[in-house]
């Protein structure tokens, strides 16, 4: 169908020019004006230049009306829906700048197009003139910038004290994620000690790594600022979650971290947008290889209490796996160094009463 | 201003000393023996004229081809994987012939479609968009339009095209290696790149695109310094600054661009060269990558990222400004008005190129570098759109009130003002980096940057190729065909890249095999089939063109000396120039050279040679005294 549509676009382009061109022969022909000099094609793209204005510019309008729905994911952050303020205000002075530029480009196209006998205006240059769509410009894009820089400045902020923290991690080809447990405390990782049981390379002989969980989705709470951090493990992946707006780079030997928060949990979504089976998605948005499409994972946003509940019905990585805590013991007791990296201040996390209250 | 003594050969010695095999010394040609210079190239073994050539001509149309060859690749590349992305439940099966074992069971393999973007984005850039586009108009235009004989170094400028052969060489054969091609994007990001365990094209494929990059670099900075000196040295008598047509202006500041910008990236690439094959960490730390612990420390993919874009970015600039040159050039002549604002338009020029140095990490918003450089590079991005707005309005002042011709190359002129505008705009969106968090590495940064330095740099390539070829191969193309070429593929990419914003404010990531495992990313599966149904026809309507250009070479109707009544001095040369360009003496110039329709003047256009003294009649107040 799509095909045919563009087929047919296409053969209609190349109908409408033999035609013009046939007309021109035609009606030069009796009107007598006839050069051979220019030639009789001019027209034909003079007359183009127009058809192409009014019938590309009406395409574009009816394409983008009628696609608009789909091209707008819902937004479920804080900051997304200024985002989304701050991007078609920008969308519609673009879209003013592109309308009279283009309309110009192609009205003068065919309105300046060659006549017999007729001379350019010799018009080398008029400083006024530059100053002034120098100036415009100039005084538009300083707005815009002053915006841009505000929202910037709010959104990459610190996150606030009391965030929710989940710590996510690419691997080539999905996302591991932990939580701190309830010391609030994400316990010491090193990349050296991970293995196929150990994902993360938690080091079990950190106290606060003994009541981290690690997860299959990812749980935050509605309304709460969570604080994602981020990292990788391997290649360069990106957290990407678009209805919350919400993207930044998982960087091997760098954390990164991104906080936002959430306005609607995933049932409201569903009754929203009338989908039952509608889920809020991470993807992973930086070439990593084979399997980059396919790095999903689930987000859902609970309302608070029932993501308490979750959290507190979790089990530990360490408690689920016993044998490896026991191995740690004693590697430890025989005295060999852990090599420490990848040591990270913790911030003072969320007791969870904050999130019950 | 610099004077160019035409009794002084400027060949390089090389010439010279192959007695003969070259062309006449200069001194001769000066003497005005234009028969005598035909009758050198007779002498001449084809093997000098047509391979080993020290002509920037000759040279010229062997990066135009060679250019024309990759496009043909790049394109075909592109048309495979729309396939993949219009029809990702459809079967490839009968691709097997051709791709072998890339297909695995009916479906094309994801690494081997990772492979294609990655190839095509590095062919389209460097190889056809650098190379095929600067390298051919830096190296035709500049000595014929400051009036040299050649180059400043032939020699050198031989080595440029030849080092280009050899790095062409190198990445056409790792697109046969049986690990594939380099496919970690073309941004060659590590640890991706760095690592074979990571993706197989990360092994041979990724040493050979190394190899040929640095020796793309070394060619990219021998004909840099060549283009620079020409600019700066052999400038005719008369030949200003101020005089010089704007093409020329344009691809000296690419030059300086390329020579400042390339050094950046072949250090880049030859530290992931040693991260790679020596075991050093310059870009790599903390990886468990295939049940395995690297021992790299330290080291930072993000640093990469800083080196690659610092060429990365003005390696844009260097792609669009040729073009920029050529369409003024084209839009002034065909228009048969000045240009306007002749010296605004040098100044965009300069504020582009200066900016261009300041704005890389813009491509690294959420990268996790510090959210202050994020604030700064914001501000600095967005400036780019003053001088660049400037140059949209000075062109469509130049079509106010002209008497426009629509030749192929001006109707080309006109698709790359309106793509430039296009693309240009959906910049601010992008430069904003509050909004580029949500459309980093989405489908409208493919949109944008397709139009405004993928299609817009080919529009002003084919402007270029429609306009000079009656001075590079003494032939006209044919029009009608050119109409033809023009209209289906501007409708075509507009087709291709409009909807594609859609595609991408939606948040469709690029790089995606298929977008089919992702609820928020499969509402656009109509809209895919359509994009690549229109942008393998755009692919085909470009036969058009390649069958007209070789058809017109052997074919075409005679050129005349200037077919297109233009002023600059390349069209005072004979129809088809030989070694050296002028027969006679290098024509002197006294005028700038957009004097188009000027009031008072019989002709419509007075060439930069004709002096003030003998356009008593056209001269401005302050022209009265400058005649000679």
């Amino acid at each position: 169908m799509t095909a045919l549509t563009i087929v047919a676009i296409l053969v209609l382009l190349l109908v409408v020019f033999g035609l013009l061109f046939r007309l021109q022969i035609l009606t030069s022909i009796f009107s007598g004006s006839f050069t051979r000099d220019i030639g009789m094609s001019n027209g034909v793209n003079a007359v183009l230049m127009l058809v192409f204005l009014v019938g590309g510019g009406g395409w574009f309008a009816y394409s983008f009306a009628e696609n608009f729905n789909k091209m707008n994911p819902p937004i479920a952050s804080v900051h997304g829906f200024a985002m989304e303020r701050m991007f078609w205000i920008t969308m519609a002075v673009i879209g003013v700048a592109f309308a009279i530029t283009q309309a110009l480009l192609f009205v003068y196209s065919y309105k300046y197009q060659h006549k017999e006998g007729r001379r350019a205006y010799f018009f080398a240059h008029n400083n006024t003139i530059e100053v002034i769509w120098t100036i415009i410009p100039a005084i538009v894009m300083a707005a815009l910038i002053f915006a841009g820089w505000k929202a910037w400045t709010r959104i990459t902020g610190p996150a606030p004290k009391d965030s929710t923290v989940v710590e996510v991690m690419g691997k080539q080809f999905n996302w591991l994620v932990r939580y701190p447990g309830r010391d609030m405390k994400l316990g010491v990782v090193n990349y050296r000690l991970t293995d196929a049981v150990n994902e993360w390379g938690f080091d079990l002989n950190d106290k606060s790594s003994l009541d981290d969980f690690t997860s299959g989705e990812i749980h935050v709470p509605k309304g709460h600022p969570v604080l994602i951090k981020i990292r990788s493990r391997d290649v360069l992946h990106a957290v990407y979650m678009p209805q919350f707006r919400v993207q930044m780079y998982a960087v091997p030997g760098m954390p990164t971290r991104f906080w936002f928060t959430p306005t609607t949990t995933t049932d409201e979504m569903r009754a929203k947008l009338g989908n039952p089976k509608f889920n809020y998605e991470l993807a992973c948005n930086q070439i990593c290889g084979r399997g980059h499409f396919a790095m999903k994972m689930t987000i859902i946003v609970d309302e608070p209490e029932d993501y308490v509940a979750w959290f507190a019905a979790q089990k530990s990585f360490a408690g689920l796996n016993p044998e490896l805590v026991a191995a740690f013991k004693q590697k430890a007791n025989s005295t060999v160094p852990t090599p420490i990296s990848a040591v990270e201040k913790e911030m003072p996390a969320t007791p969870l009463a904050v999130i019950t209250q | 201003m610099a004077i160019n003594n035409p009794n002084l050969p400027n060949f390089s010695p090389a010439v010279e000393s192959q007695g003969g095999i070259g062309t006449a010394p200069v001194s001769h040609v000066a003497h005005g023996h234009g028969e005598h210079d035909e009758h050198e190239h007779h002498d001449q073994h084809w093997m000098w004229k047509y391979v080993f050539s020290q002509d920037h001509k000759q040279i010229a149309k062997q990066f135009l081809i060679t250019g024309m060859l990759w496009a043909i690749i790049g394109g075909l590349l592109s048309s495979l994987f729309r396939l993949q992305l219009g029809w990702p439940e459809g079967t490839m099966e009968w691709l097997k012939p051709v791709l072998g074992h890339w297909v695995e069971a009916g479906k094309l393999n994801p690494e081997f479609y990772l492979a294609l973007v990655t190839m095509h984005g590095t062919i389209m850039v460097f190889f056809v968009l650098t190379a095929g586009l600067s390298g051919t108009f830096s190296n035709f235009l500049i000595p014929l339009q400051v009036g040299a004989r050649d180059m400043a170094s032939g020699f050198m400028n031989m080595l440029s095209y030849w080092f280009f052969f050899l790095s062409s060489v190198v990445m056409f054969a790792s697109l046969f290696l049986e690990t594939g091609p380099a496919a970690a994007g073309w941004t060659i990001y590590p640890p991706l790149s760095a690592l074979p365990q990571a993706i197989p094209g990360s092994g041979m494929g990724m040493t050979m695109w190394l190899v040929s990059m640095a020796l793309f670099i070394v060619s990219q900075l021998l004909g840099g310094v060549n283009y620079v000196t020409t600019v700066i040295n052999l400038r005719t008598r008369g030949m200003s600054m101020s005089k010089l047509p704007l093409t020329i202006w344009a691809f000296f500041l690419t030059a300086i661009l390329g020579i400042l910008s390339f050094p950046v990236l072949f250090s880049a690439a030859l530290l992931l060269i040693f991260d790679r094959s020596f075991g050093t960490s310059f870009f790599l730390s903390d990886i468990y990558i295939a049940g395995q612990a690297l021992p790299n420390q330290g080291g930072s993919p993000v640093l990469f990222q800083h080196l690659f874009w610092f060429l990365g970015h003005p390696e844009v600039y260097i792609v669009i400004m040729p073009a920029m040159g050529m369409v003024s050039e084209v839009l002034a002549t065909n228009a048969r008005k000045p240009i306007f604002g002749y010296r605004a338009m040098i100044g965009s020029l300069i504020g582009i190129s200066l900016l261009s140095f300041v704005v890389w990490a813009h491509h690294m918003f959420v990268t996790g570098m510090n959210p202050f450089l994020g604030s700064v590079f914001m501000f600095l991005t967005l400036i780019i759109a003053v001088p660049s707005g400037v140059k949209v309005f000075n062109w469509l002042a130049t079509l106010w009130r002209g008497n426009i011709r629509f030749t192929a190359a001006m109707l080309f002129a006109i698709g790359f003002v309106s793509l430039f505008i296009s693309g240009g705009l959906t910049g601010i969106i992008l430069g904003n980096a509050t909004l580029d968090i949500q459309m980093h590495n989405t489908y409208f940064v493919v949109a944008h940057f397709h139009l405004v330095m993928g299609s817009s740099a080919f529009f002003g390539l084919f402007a270029g190729v429609y306009h000079w070829f009656p001075k590079m191969f003494g032939r006209m193309m044919d029009e009608k065909l050119g109409y033809i070429h023009f209209w289906l593929t501007f409708a075509g990419v507009y087709l291709v890249f409009m909807p594609m914003h859609y595609v991408g404010i939606a948040g469709f990531p690029r790089r995606y095999y298929a977008w089919t495992g992702f609820d928020a990313f499969s509402q656009f599966a109509d809209m895919n089939k359509f994009i690549s149904v229109a942008a393998i026809l755009a692919f085909f309507a470009q036969f058009i063109f390649i069958i007209n250009f070789f058809y017109s070479i052997f074919r075409g109707r005679r050129a005349t000396e200037n077919p297109w009544n233009s002023t600059t001095l390349e069209w005072t040369t004979p129809i088809e120039p030989g070694h050296g360009n002028w027969p006679g003496e290098i024509p002197a110039v006294y005028r700038w050279p957009y004097d188009y329709s000027k009031p008072g003047s019989e002709a419509d256009f007075i060439p930069q040679t004709v002096p003030y003294s003998q356009t008593q009649s056209s001269n401005l107040p302050y022209e009265k005294d400058m005649g000679e």
